[in-house]
């Protein structure tokens, strides 16, 4: 029988892939990407979690909507500013983008 | 409720089986004979010209956008279209506020030229 | 649940079946994404992590979200990462090492690995209850009454936050006529 911990677990391991993505890579769109892995997982744990504990009632639910309008705002205005900046310095490479410190 | 969409996962399956199926018997029973002519890209009976991956234009990225921005508001309108004579009056309203938000943007985005097609 | 039924044991076994199918193609697709050199590969890994994940929802009867899921992160966000992909390529820029790992790759794997090591072994340790009632048909009517009755402000703000993501990315996006 597949209970909340099954779930929990593999939300837990997109989790921590999508951290890995969003740290290790030097493409600023697959770092997006990786976030949008962790945001995932995150209402993977809310919908589990309303399944089990509290299945009568869709607060999990409420959540996870609301989970992704933020999510697709975050892609929405992270991607402009990486076409921004692409657009004046011709490259997606995060290690490029040091300008702020000397 | 899940048994209502086991048929999705047959569906789902038996599609995936028919597309390997199709491609294992063609790749089982084709002859390989490759010559360079065979084995250029294909674009109209004409010589390919320039690398594949180009870049395109930037107004592509504002369609998209505008795409993303009103597909999450179907989101919200979505259920309260199927509940509509349930909630009433008050919700009503309340969805009037929100589509008004969401024309301020839909009009900034005019006004930015974000729909024409250059 | 449902009994020492011939049926409801077989239901066991296709829930059990389809979760761990599932999971696998989620977390799998989900590592090809990180790992993939191509980032048009990873992409489209990052579709298929979002459909197999829209399979857990589903079987979680969340299926209102399901379709969310369908029609926001594999159709609508998944496309804006391919645009801004196609428009991000420089002519040199070769497509087969558009992804690569950077000088922290070493570090960031530990630390995902360790984190994944800490929230298993704490999912683990504690014996989950399950609450009482049975989850809804349909979720989208309860989905309904709550966003238009109890969460009516954070719908409002949903809108204001989309509001202010539209005008944003077109202002930093560059705008149509300048």
């Amino acid at each position: 029988m597949i209970g909340l911990g099954h779930y929990l677990v593999v939300a837990g391991g997109l989790f921590a892939i999508g951290l890995f993505g969003a740290l290790a890579k030097r493409n600023a769109i697959a770092i997006l990407m990786g976030i949008e892995l962790m945001l995932n997982a995150v209402n993977l744990n809310f919908i589990a979690f309303n399944r089990f504990l509290a299945p009568a009632q869709v607060v999990g639910h409420v959540f996870a909507v609301c989970v992704i309008v933020v999510a697709a705002a975050e892609v929405a205005v992270g991607l402009a500013i990486v076409l921004g900046i692409y657009r004046r310095h011709l490259s997606t490479d995060v290690e490029h983008f040091d300008w702020l410190k000397w | 409720m899940l048994h209502h969409f086991a048929a999705v996962a047959v569906f789902l399956l038996a599609g995936l089986a028919v597309g390997i199926a199709a491609l294992a018997v063609a790749w089982v029973v084709r002859p390989k004979r490759p010559t360079l002519l065979k084995l250029s890209t294909y674009e109209c009976g004409l010589p390919t010209q320039g690398p594949t991956w180009v870049q395109f234009k930037s107004g592509y990225f504002l369609f998209a956008l505008l795409f993303l921005v009103f597909d999450v508001e179907t989101v919200f309108l979505y259920p309260w279209a199927v509940k509509f004579k349930a909630l009433g009056l008050f919700a009503f309203l309340e969805m009037v506020v929100f589509i008004g938000i969401l024309l301020l943007g839909w009009w900034y985005a005019w006004k930015e030229g974000a729909f024409e097609w250059k | 649940m449902s009994g020492f039924t011939l049926q409801g044991i077989l239901a066991n076994v296709y829930e059990t079946g389809a979760f761990w199918l599932l999971s696998l193609v989620a977390l799998g697709a989900a590592l090809a994404v990180v790992g993939l050199k191509n980032i048009v590969h990873s992409a489209f890994s990052l579709v298929l992590s979002f459909v197999a994940m829209a399979g857990l929802f589903m079987l979680l009867e969340a299926d209102f979200l399901a379709m969310v899921q369908l029609l926001v992160y594999a159709g609508a966000i998944s496309i804006l990462l391919v645009f801004a992909i196609m428009l991000t390529r420089r002519p040199e820029g070769k497509m087969q090492e558009s992804n690569p790992f950077g000088r922290y790759a070493l570090p960031a794997g530990l630390v995902a690995f360790f984190l994944f090591l800490a929230i298993a072994a704490l999912v683990l340790r504690v014996s989950w209850v399950s609450g009482p009632g049975v989850p809804a048909a349909s979720t989208v009517g309860p989905l309904a009454e709550a966003f238009l009755t109890t969460y009516v402000v954070p719908l409002e703000v949903a809108a204001i936050l989309l509001l202010v993501a539209l005008v944003g990315a077109i202002m930093l996006a560059g705008g149509g006529k300048r």
